[in-house]
């Protein structure tokens, strides 16, 4: 499949009054056309930061791209200024927020808002623009589109909210749709119904799709391709499966062990002690090494490049090195990992 | 787990004035008892009324209608400064938000104390601090935290600290209102596992009220779900999740994404439907099958009980 964005060795700093915080440490990803890349990671372990770098919503000052290309169909989106980036966002490339309390404007009508991008890329005037709103608005599953659009967000509920920031996002079909966290601030049948909305807008439109979020649930329903993130680089890189069937990094073993499956509850939580480390100083070696039970000398002096697990799949630990010694996985996950190989073989015998 | 109850909620009701008019029933009419030693999941979607319940149970607000019985005795209803200081003591809440819940003027050492200075528990500053010491350790934190401030700390550090104020009166009975909500899923099953450890080794009793049900399962004896101010159905965690009866429970369950692709492959979305219930009567709270509860009419009762056998 063809690549329609390609990210090189993409660095992200912010200069602060305490030094320079190295949010992004040489991120390398692609996205093809049609397909859901998912990005998990913690909190500050500079998912968002790579997406607004993309979209160069970083703030600069204090922050900035140090290094490295964002091709976007051939075109280094970390070049362009301001006014050929105005171009790209909302046209090609648009952005679903988190929370739909703030991202919306609440002193304007929700048809004017998603009029807005209309106006200025596709050069519509505003009758023509008004009868796009209403398909939109059809299209996101908005009932009573020709009222609603002359209604203001605080009028709408979280789940609609949410439903208008999708329709703007979707107004001038773009080919690259970011979505940060777009259902962690819903309910979860409200997250679904999102979700199934997002899938389906996908398939119509064949746009692309970068998913943020730290539930692991999610990007199983979501993703055909997962990137774990750690202290700003990507740590596992995989397909869906590859990620959750067959996980390398013990930082992926440890997210999918925290969370409670719904059959066991006897035994304690795989939890992951300490907490992320301080990107202001990151620590020489692997930056995850503190954290990890199964961390080795070399871990603690020399960073892991990435290993080639299979063609799809891709890990940056020690462990996978012909030299280390063979580990199991924690018990809690490899217990996971069986029973749902167990699950995958299972289904695919129903399906054939 | 024994089967002492150590809080009854009858007929619980929570009404709030919103115009001259109009009334929001956040709780309308609640009924279920807390064991001792257990752990009480409370779920549903947010609006539903659980905070509210859990606000009112420990009177933060107070209740509109019907009775909260600790220990034999009504939480609400007309009582001195003494008696409500006992109950104080006992019962004590971890709330949602680290951010928002610690005064962040105030260093974590007088934080945690100011439970005890109000109940007079620390004889002298020495034994004060070395109180504060020993439930920082218990906590999982240091003593060197004692004198900072709570933006020194991160999330989950301070979801700590909160568990420790909570703590530091040696309640019997604590209510979390969404205790690891805000928080990444890694220090998530931290902050459980120290619940977990907390329970055991101090015999204590939770009202767990969360919307991320594959935690509350984990962490839950028992579960209730709410819709719009009512329990609409009550059971064993496990019994819950193996036998919804309830539609609005059965389309909850559905929604929830699980972090397995194959299962999500395949999972079926139910959506429920208020409109489509028996409405020849007011619906009751039954046991349909042993030990397990749901909201339902006479009729609907029936033909629960054929669909989902009695359990015997």
């Amino acid at each position: 499949m063809e690549k329609l964005l390609d990210v090189k060795n993409l660095h992200v700093s912010f200069d602060t009054y305490g030094g320079e915080v190295k949010a992004v440490r040489g991120v390398n990803f692609d996205v093809k056309k049609g397909e859901t890349l998912a990005i998990v990671g913690e909190s500050g372990s500079g998912k968002s930061v790579t997406t607004k770098a993309l979209m160069q919503l970083i703030p600069k000052p204090p922050g900035r791209i140090k290094e490295g290309e964002i091709l976007f169909e051939g075109r280094d989106l970390a070049q362009m200024n301001e006014k050929q980036m105005q171009r790209i966002r909302g046209k090609e490339i648009s952005m679903i927020f988190q929370d739909p309390m703030t991202s919306l404007n609440p002193t304007m009508k929700v048809g004017n808002q998603i009029m807005e991008g209309l106006i200025k890329h596709q050069k519509m005037n505003k009758s023509q623009a008004r009868k796009r709103v209403v398909e939109l608005l059809d299209l996101v599953g908005i009932p009573d589109a020709e009222n609603r659009m002359k209604q203001y967000p605080h009028q709408f509920s979280g789940g609609m909210r949410q439903r208008v920031v999708v329709a703007i996002a979707l107004a001038c079909n773009p080919k690259l749709l970011i979505a940060d966290e777009p259902t962690t601030a819903l309910d979860v049948t409200i997250q679904a119904q999102i979700l199934e909305l997002m899938k389906d807008i996908q398939k119509k439109t064949d746009s692309a799709t970068i998913f943020i979020t730290h539930d692991l649930g999610v990007v199983a329903n979501v993703a055909d391709r997962v990137a774990v993130m750690y202290a700003g680089k990507i740590v596992e890189i995989g397909t869906v499966d590859d990620i959750f069937y067959n996980p390398k990094h013990p930082y992926t073993w440890g997210l999918l062990g925290s969370m409670p499956s719904l059959e066991s509850s006897d035994e304690e939580l795989f939890a992951i002690p300490g907490t992320p480390p301080d990107l202001l100083h990151p620590p020489k070696g692997d930056a995850f090494a503190a954290r990890n039970r199964y961390a080795m000398q070399i871990d603690f002096e020399q960073e892991p490049p990435m290993f080639k697990v299979s063609d799809t799949h891709y890990a940056s630990t020690w462990l996978l090195h012909e030299n280390a010694p063979d580990i199991d996985p924690p018990a809690a996950v490899k217990k996971r990992m069986e029973g749902m190989a167990n699950s995958s073989s299972h289904s695919e015998g129903e399906r054939i | 787990m024994s089967q002492e109850k150590l809080v009854e909620i009858k007929n619980l009701k929570q009404h709030f004035k919103t115009g001259r008019h109009s009334v929001v029933k956040a709780v309308d009419g609640l009924n279920f008892d807390i064991y001792k030693g257990e752990t009480f999941g409370l779920v549903g979607e947010s609006g539903c009324g659980k905070s509210t319940t859990g606000r009112t149970i420990i009177r933060l607000y107070d209740a509109t209608d019907g009775e909260v019985i600790f220990n034999g005795e009504d939480v609400h209803g007309k009582k001195s400064r003494e008696d409500m200081k006992k109950f104080n003591r006992e019962m004590q809440m971890i709330f949602q938000d680290p951010y928002a819940s610690l005064n962040p003027r105030m260093k974590v050492e007088d934080i945690i104390a100011e439970g005890m200075d109000i109940h007079s528990l620390a004889q002298d500053p020495k034994a004060r601090k070395a109180k504060v010491h020993e439930l920082l350790e218990t906590v999982g934190l240091n003593k060197e935290h004692a004198n900072r401030y709570p933006h020194e700390f991160s999330g989950g550090q301070r979801q700590r600290i909160g568990i420790a104020r909570a703590l530091a009166v040696d309640p019997s009975f604590i209510i979390a209102d969404e205790p690891i909500s805000a928080l990444d899923v890694s220090i998530q099953a931290q902050v459980v596992n120290l619940l977990k450890k907390l329970q055991e080794e101090k015999g204590l009793t939770y009202l767990f009220i969360a919307h991320d049900l594959s935690m509350v399962k984990y962490i839950s004896d028992r579960i209730g779900v709410m819709y719009f101010g009512k329990m609409v159905e009550l059971a064993d965690a496990d019994e819950l999740y193996k036998h919804p009866i309830h539609p609005y429970t059965q389309s909850l369950l559905s929604a929830i994404p699980l972090p397995d692709p194959d299962y999500e492959r395949s999972r079926e979305r139910f959506t429920y439907d208020p409109n489509n219930h028996d409405t020849s009567e007011e619906p009751e709270f039954r046991e349909v099958r042993p030990g397990h509860f749901v909201l339902c009419t006479n009729k609907e009762f029936e033909q629960y009980r054929r669909e989902h056998g009695t359990g015997e």
